[in-house]
């Protein structure tokens, strides 16, 4: 994909997003996320670190957001917060209408399995499971029925191009395939936020452009919340809003060239 | 998805699976196997404890035998004018006696009906423990000799004295002054004809002609163990001279136990061994069974209130008096047995405890993604117990497998042990210098059924549930070790950690 195909990408607006997004009184569109004055610090070692410093952010609801910084910056972390896998040591980070900085761990677990979905840059996929049932690894709490989970990863897997790869072994299908699937199992549960750690960074740049692709489409459909943690500013440049992190601390660099 | 998850896991861990299955399966088959080996002791001793004190005995009453109570021991007294002189000068002598068994102290038999009326008995039976002994032999002329004495030895020819001797003695059973002495030995039991529920004979069954009835109070009829009908060759319809006093043989019994005889060689009616040893209203045993099984150590509490002076025992008390290669096999599995099972059965869980907990290390980026995903918790706990239930289980069934044919094994082999039954201890100096064989000395104890026993290793659903059970345990202590190390991993710190 080149700079003009990414200057095409819509811009966040209540059009734009669709139906699911939540809008404020006035018409403008609610934050999905309010985080303010997070703190989130670490011991390592004899010495504290602080991956976070008193970051304060607001994403609107179906924004498409590039994070990028060096090396342990706080980019992960930052992700970690957003995607309810971790607690700030001090601040609030608020998704929607939820507190997750004072939720207890139950609650953040269900709110992972209702809200989030997550792509991984090592796709993190079970390697013993089928491509089919890691989609189905998706529905947490094990109460759907066994054949609406079936079908609905089968139509999951379908819309990532892998609906004849269903029950092949992740070791049998090539990084692209396998990142496609870990989308699947991301969008099967139909989230409102989908936080993707590196997806490209393991992938050559024609697998990397075809996973980009796959990813703003189904933002683009599905009118989600889409945060991108990444190093690659080729895919940070096809975000409608980019994020620096250094040292803890947010700056914003600014919508897509 | 649980259980294809739980499958698919361990299928593809198939090497950890194995070895904790395996390490299962030795526990559990080794069990088993010693649980079984136990049980088949146990009967072992149950059957040679039963051809001595019958089925059904829950408590036996005796009594301890005092120091020297016996007086001189077994001893035969001729008079100068007994026996009959043959033409050669020579002298047939003979005697029976009948008299209480070496070791064997009695009592009054009012004891009996004292049991009897005590709470908790069930049935109740009295005998008398005797020892038939005849003595017969023929003597040489002593007349011609001068004051020169017996020969010591019943067997020698003659005298061994250095007194005055004018010529040796003439006659005797060799024509040439020597003697032949015969002695028999045999065991009696006196018991109450119509008591059937409770004592000896309830372990033995009618090999030929008839039991005791109650018609045969007082009367000379006895019944015998087949072992000593053999050796002695007698049938029913026979006579047998007891302390002197014929007897007609009117059955002959044998142990419902293959690998042990009766109690005694002998039995006749209470009444009539009590006349003719001299030992009115005394016995010697008193066999008492329980109104219940529980209530047996109860039991035996109130009678040896009643009694102070008797020694009241139980099966288990009883089962200490069972010695040779049983008693060893019984002690090497109640000790080393278990305790290697024991041993065994804890590095088995320990075994799988570690696999699990190291396999929960190995996939700590898998359960960081389930737990980003959103999986609880106590999911994942279920997952990691359900994958160690499973292991265990695998171990259980083919250790329950391994140890019935470990079971089998043994019982093919049927591994002879052998046994000896003591059912009194005579105290030190009991009994006395006398010829008797089986004589006394300190602290001897009188041997009352010694036999072969062929191990046979039971199969109990109990044992076999008992070992499942042990998997399914050790499955779970190990799944609930794992679990709660998958569910204590942080899902920030997991994936951090992979990254």
């Amino acid at each position: 994909m080149t700079d003009t195909d990414a200057r095409t990408i819509p811009t966040a607006s209540p059009t734009a997003v669709g139906e699911t997004c939540p809008t404020t009184a006035s018409g403008g569109t609610a934050p999905m996320y309010t985080l303010t004055a997070v703190t989130k610090t670490y011991p390592q070692k004899k010495r504290t670190v602080k991956a976070l410093d008193g970051v304060d952010l607001v994403i609107p609801a179906g924004q498409m957001v590039a994070v990028q910084g060096p090396t342990g910056g706080g980019k992960s972390t930052l992700l970690q917060m957003l995607g309810a896998l971790d607690r700030p040591t001090s601040g609030t980070v608020r998704l929607g209408d939820s507190d997750l900085s004072a939720a207890g761990g139950r609650a953040l677990a269900a709110a992972r399995a209702r809200e989030v979905g997550f792509v991984f840059q090592g796709f993190n996929l079970i390697p013993t499971l089928s491509a089919v049932e890691n989609v189905e690894t998706a529905f947490a709490d094990g109460s759907t029925p066994r054949a609406e989970r079936r079908a609905r990863a089968e139509v999951a897997l379908a819309s990532v191009g892998l609906a004849e790869r269903a029950d092949h072994l992740p070791s049998e299908l090539s990084g692209g395939q396998q990142q496609r699937v870990a989308i699947a199992r991301a969008l099967v549960k139909e989230p409102t936020v989908l936080l993707a750690d590196e997806p490209t960074g393991s992938l050559d740049e024609a697998t990397r452009d075809e996973i980009m692709d796959l990813l703003e489409g189904v933002w683009r459909d599905r009118g989600l919340t889409l945060v991108i943690v990444t190093h690659d500013s080729a895919v940070a440049r096809r975000a409608q809003r980019r994020l620096r992190i250094v040292d803890g601390k947010v700056d914003e660099v600014g919508p897509a060239a | 998805m649980f259980l294809t998850y739980l499958l698919r896991e361990l299928s593809n861990r198939r090497k950890q699976t194995v070895i904790v299955a395996a390490g299962m399966a030795l526990a559990i088959a080794l069990v088993i196997v010693v649980s079984g080996v136990a049980a088949g002791v146990k009967d072992a001793q149950s059957s040679v404890l039963e051809s001595v004190y019958g089925v059904g005995t829950d408590v036996t009453i005796t009594q301890t035998a005092e120091p020297g109570a016996d007086g001189p021991g077994q001893e035969f007294a001729f008079g100068s004018g007994d026996g009959t002189t043959a033409d050669d000068g020579s002298t047939e002598v003979a005697q029976s006696t009948l008299s209480a068994a070496r070791g064997t102290a009695t009592f009054d038999s009012s004891v009996l009906a004292t049991v009897e009326g005590t709470d908790g008995v069930s049935a109740a039976t009295a005998t008398l423990s005797l020892q038939a002994s005849s003595f017969s032999g023929t003597l040489p002329d002593f007349s011609q000799g001068g004051a020169g004495g017996a020969g010591t030895d019943g067997a020698t020819g003659g005298g061994a004295d250095a007194g005055t001797q004018a010529a040796p003695p003439a006659g005797g059973a060799d024509g040439a002054g020597g003697s032949a002495f015969d002695v028999d030995q045999f065991s009696v039991t006196g018991l109450e004809p119509g008591a059937a529920a409770v004592g000896p004979l309830t372990s033995a069954e009618l090999v030929e002609g008839r039991g005791f009835t109650s018609d045969d109070a007082g009367a000379d009829v006895v019944v015998l163990d087949e072992t000593y009908a053999t050796s002695a060759e007698l049938a029913v319809g026979d006579t047998l001279s007891v302390g002197g006093t014929d007897f007609t043989v009117v059955g002959i019994v044998a142990s419902t136990s293959s690998d042990a005889a009766t109690a005694s060689d002998a039995y006749v009616p209470l009444d009539t061994a009590q006349a003719l040893s001299g030992l009115t209203d005394q016995i010697s045993d008193v066999y008492v069974t329980a109104a219940s099984a529980s209530r047996v150590d109860a039991l035996e509490a109130d009678l040896q209130a009643a009694f102070p002076d008797a020694t009241v025992s139980t099966q288990s008390d009883l089962a200490s008096s069972v010695s040779g290669s049983l008693s060893t096999a019984s002690d090497l599995v109640g000790k080393l047995g278990t305790w290697l099972s024991v041993v065994v059965l804890a590095a088995a869980f320990l075994l799988a405890i570690l696999f699990t907990v190291a396999g929960v290390g190995r996939r700590t980026r898998e359960f960081g993604t389930l737990k980003a995903l959103g999986w609880s918790d106590a999911r994942i706990t279920r997952q990691v117990a359900g994958e160690s239930l499973v292991q265990g289980l695998i171990g259980g069934v083919v250790g329950v497998a391994v140890g019935l044919l470990g079971i089998l094994v043994v019982n093919v082999v049927a591994p002879t042990l052998s046994a000896a039954a003591t059912a009194q201890a005579a105290g030190p100096g009991a009994g006395g210098p006398g010829p008797a064989v089986g004589g006394g000395g300190p602290g001897q104890q009188i041997a009352q059924a010694a036999t072969d026993v062929a191990l046979h290793v039971p199969v109990t659903a109990s044992v076999v549930l008992l070992a499942v059970g042990l998997a399914v345990a050790g499955g779970l202590l190990a799944g609930a070790v794992g679990g709660w190390r998958a569910s204590r991993l942080r899902p920030a710190e997991a994936l951090r950690s992979v990254a």
